[in-house]
């Protein structure tokens, strides 16, 4: 068995659409809906500069997830929901906590943060290993092969699939929702605060309620992907965007494509290579975000390049 | 049956004096034979750390000591600047590396290893600084996706690492959570070597590093290399992150750097010492998360070293003198107590001066009515007055004794003295100087009031017209006369 497996273009591209389809189609979707979910979030915390609140968010919501199940035994989405969310509060009143009352600023404060709560996490795993139904493995790399052999979750008769898939599902719908409804006021948070608070907008409650969105979006993600890949997944898709347009709307669109892209790509990545699924859909995400680096409209490598060319050597007048 | 910690066998091995300075791959294969024994009892795990028994708890020991104090030290200079997330991204961005280095000649080979993992850190970097000057992005998201997109390809390769026949015995997935039982002699080696290194630079170089963390403009002024300082500053930093993968594992490795630099940053505002103190608890806290982690059998270090280092940091944070959370609400509160008991003096002394000091003492409930308080809140303050031998109280009378006198006078002066520089010298209205005279009377030391008394002529009377307690006053007698000038403080009067 050799470190790259022989290729096989049906195995890669072919059997995943056609006889294996059952097993990877639910991945793909996964991997898709997280994507999505996140890279629409993801998109109003790169406007926000808080990319890396995303970062500490998804390393926190562990010691939520798994004091959750120690209380309730159970790996239920609501108790799972509430652990991450209450992690979630948890974080942004330690940063805020240890950044207003000492002369430590706010980086060092995330990067204490996050990292004790995580460490806090991890630890509880491996104490209460026989009865976490988590391992670390899972924790850093998610289980996505898993999801498809789940028993599908049935809702009034009807079939609708995995429990995790579904789940994401719904929280896609939740944030598109979200996002239709209150685009004008994140817009305007987002971009101009000042202007926000003057109109009367909350700008605390608009930041609280996105961070209880991200900690929902994170937890839901966490089991297909784990912790810090999810980081990945907030990230590159609106990054990806931001490089290819000014537009709001549209880098929301881009970054849907982004998601779907790296999922399907991703998949045949996996294969090819048989190494973690969700760790091939981040690297292909970010060569798809290598492409818009160098061949991007405006801030491209290749157009600034070419632009420069035109004008000439600069002179020195 | 469950699996041996490789310290444990590591000990088995040493008492048979078959072995010294084992690696992980040989304690593996050993702990099948010793697979009988079904508990491991932590207080004797706890005894054979302590006493360093055996060679893998003596590297262990060895190993985090050597990276708390690399970590610590060069945090500091992480914490200053504010890149403390540049540490994240960095020590996330080395786990590629690290699997190329296995997949050099597919064993755990140390320099293989440093050398991947230090290529990876710089080019993780590098890569996002170059996101930062050429796109739109800022650096928060370049570091993010850097982080996690290096992060994610690392994954791929050990996956596909794992795969292979041998990849599962190597001990690569120890480099996630960090295993210091899994330190060999070859570890201690090459970090003993960049230990060295490190510190030896740092000495060298500690001025000029000092002064491009500062203030690089000044550092260009000055004609040092500050684009060289800084790459090598950043050099030094992914060599302590890739020393301490071992032990505490990538994901956290950035904690290492954090929190005990800004546990030291909370204690002291010198940098030399901050650099020295961040060492103290990277050390500490690196050797209680061994310990810790060496208690149970399948325990990651990593996460206890982490949350050790937290605890410093939070005793700190609650106890830093001067700048801890409870001396600064303890002298807080001792502020509002004096000011308190100030206040009342004040009231004393205006309620004998209205009556021109022919009486000695003052009632009760004059000084209540004075000071706009009920009849117990009065009492209270007075009570306060009479424990700190300010006033002595019989019945309801109350009286001053000689050094509430002197404290009651010397605020008075303060207030007078402050309306009249207010009037004179900023030229405010008479009648808008008194709430601020209010909160400065409190504060004024003696240096700012001889001041202020020379710059004013030693003026007698405030705006308002009420005469201002000269020295002569405030050190001697309620109507001592005024003739003689003060010229200054002295301890008689």
């Amino acid at each position: 068995m050799s470190f790259i497996p022989h290729f096989s273009a049906h195995q890669i591209f072919i059997a995943p659409w056609t006889t294996d389809f059952s097993l990877y189609g639910w991945m793909v979707l996964m991997t898709f809906l997280v994507g999505a979910a996140c890279g629409l979030v993801g998109n109003y915390l790169i406007l926000r500069r808080m990319a890396l609140m995303g970062d500490a968010i998804s390393h926190s919501v562990l010691p939520g997830i798994v004091v959750a199940f120690l209380v309730t035994g159970s790996r239920g989405t609501v108790p799972m929901f509430a652990g991450a969310v209450a992690a979630a509060v948890l974080t942004t009143v330690l940063i805020e906590v240890i950044h207003r009352h000492s002369r430590v600023k706010q980086d060092a404060a995330i990067g204490i943060a996050f990292s004790s709560l995580f460490a806090l996490g991890v630890i509880l795993i491996a104490v209460f290993a026989d009865t976490v139904d988590l391992d670390q493995d899972c924790v850093l790399n998610g289980e996505l092969p898993l999801i498809p052999l789940s028993p599908p979750m049935t809702l009034a008769g009807m079939t609708l699939g995995p429990p995790a898939v579904v789940r994401m599902g719904c929280v896609l719908f939740f944030s598109c929702g979200l996002i239709v409804l209150f685009y004008k006021e994140l817009l305007l948070s987002s971009f101009d605060p000042a202007l926000a608070s003057a109109m009367g907008l909350r700008s605390g409650w608009i930041h609280q309620s996105l961070m209880i969105w991200l900690s929902i979006t994170v937890v839901s993600a966490f089991e297909a992907v784990g912790a810090i890949l999810v980081i990945a997944m907030l990230i590159l898709p609106g990054a990806t965007a931001a490089l290819i347009s000014d537009r709001l709307v549209v880098r929301l669109g881009w970054s849907l494509v982004h998601a779907a892209l790296s999922a399907v790509l991703g998949l045949h990545l996996s294969i090819g290579l048989d190494c973690s699924p969700s760790g091939a859909a981040v690297v292909v995400g970010s060569f798809l975000f290598g492409v818009a680096w160098i061949f991007g409209p405006q801030d491209g490598l290749v157009s600034r390049w070419w632009s420069r060319k035109e004008r000439g050597p600069e002179t020195l007048v | 049956m469950i699996r041996l910690t490789p310290s444990f066998a590591g000990q088995f091995l040493g008492i048979g004096g078959l072995f010294v300075g084992l690696n992980s791959l040989t304690m593996t294969v050993c702990a099948a034979r010793i697979g009988d024994i079904t508990e491991t009892v932590w207080q004797t795990q706890a005894i054979r750390f302590l006493t360093l028994a055996d060679p893998s708890v003596r590297f262990a020991v060895f190993g985090t000591v050597l990276l708390g104090i690399v970590c610590g030290l060069l945090g500091g200079f992480l914490v200053v600047r504010r890149m403390s997330l540049v540490g994240d991204a960095l020590s996330h961005a080395v786990l590629p590396g690290v699997a190329l280095g296995f997949l050099w000649n597919m064993e755990k080979d140390p320099v293989a290893i440093f050398i991947g993992a230090t290529v990876a850190g710089l080019l993780g970097t590098g890569l996002v600084h170059l996101i930062t000057r050429t796109t739109r992005l800022k650096e928060d998201a370049a570091l993010g996706m850097i982080l996690a997109g290096f992060f994610g390809a690392g994954l791929c390769l050990m996956s596909m690492f794992q795969r292979l026949p041998t990849g599962n015995k190597t001990g690569i997935d120890k480099f996630l959570f960090g295993q210091a039982s899994a330190i060999g002699a070859e570890d201690i080696r090459l970090m003993t070597v960049v230990t060295v290194l490190v510190l030896g630079l740092i000495c060298v170089g500690y001025k000029e590093f000092l002064l491009v963390s500062f203030d690089p403009g000044f550092a260009k002024v000055c004609a040092l290399p500050t684009r060289w300082l800084q790459h090598g500053l950043m050099l030094l930093l992914t060599f302590s992150v890739v020393i301490a993968l071992q032990a505490v594992g990538v994901v956290l490795v950035s904690a290492m750097l954090i929190t005990p630099a800004a546990t030291a940053y909370l204690l002291t505002d010198r940098m030399h010492r901050m650099l020295i103190y961040g060492a103290l608890i990277g050390m500490l806290s690196g050797v209680t998360g061994a310990f810790l982690s060496f208690l149970g059998t399948h325990l990651p270090t990593g996460p206890f070293m982490v949350l050790s280092a937290s605890s410093f940091f939070v005793v700190a944070f609650l106890f830093a003198p001067n700048r801890g959370v409870i001396p600064r609400w303890w002298m807080a509160r001792s502020q509002r107590v004096r000011i308190v008991r100030e206040n009342t003096l004040k009231a004393v002394y205006q309620i004998l001066e209205n009556e021109e000091f022919r009486r000695e003492s003052v009632s009760l409930r004059e000084l209540a009515e004075r000071r706009r308080l009920t009849f117990d809140e009065a009492l209270r303050e007075v009570r306060s007055l009479v424990s700190m031998d300010f006033a002595t109280a019989v019945d309801d009378l109350v009286a001053l004794t000689p050094s509430g006198w002197q404290r009651a006078a010397s605020i008075v002066r303060n207030h007078r003295l402050w309306e009249l520089y207010l009037t004179h010298a900023v030229q405010m209205a008479p009648d808008h100087v008194h709430d601020d005279a209010e909160k400065i009377e409190h504060i004024l030391g003696e240096d700012a009031v001889r001041q202020l008394e020379r710059r004013l002529e030693f003026a007698d009377r405030d705006p308002h017209g009420r005469p201002i307690p000269a020295v002569q006053v405030i050190h001697g007698r309620p109507n001592g006369n005024r003739e003689k000038r003060a010229t200054g403080y002295g301890k008689s009067s």
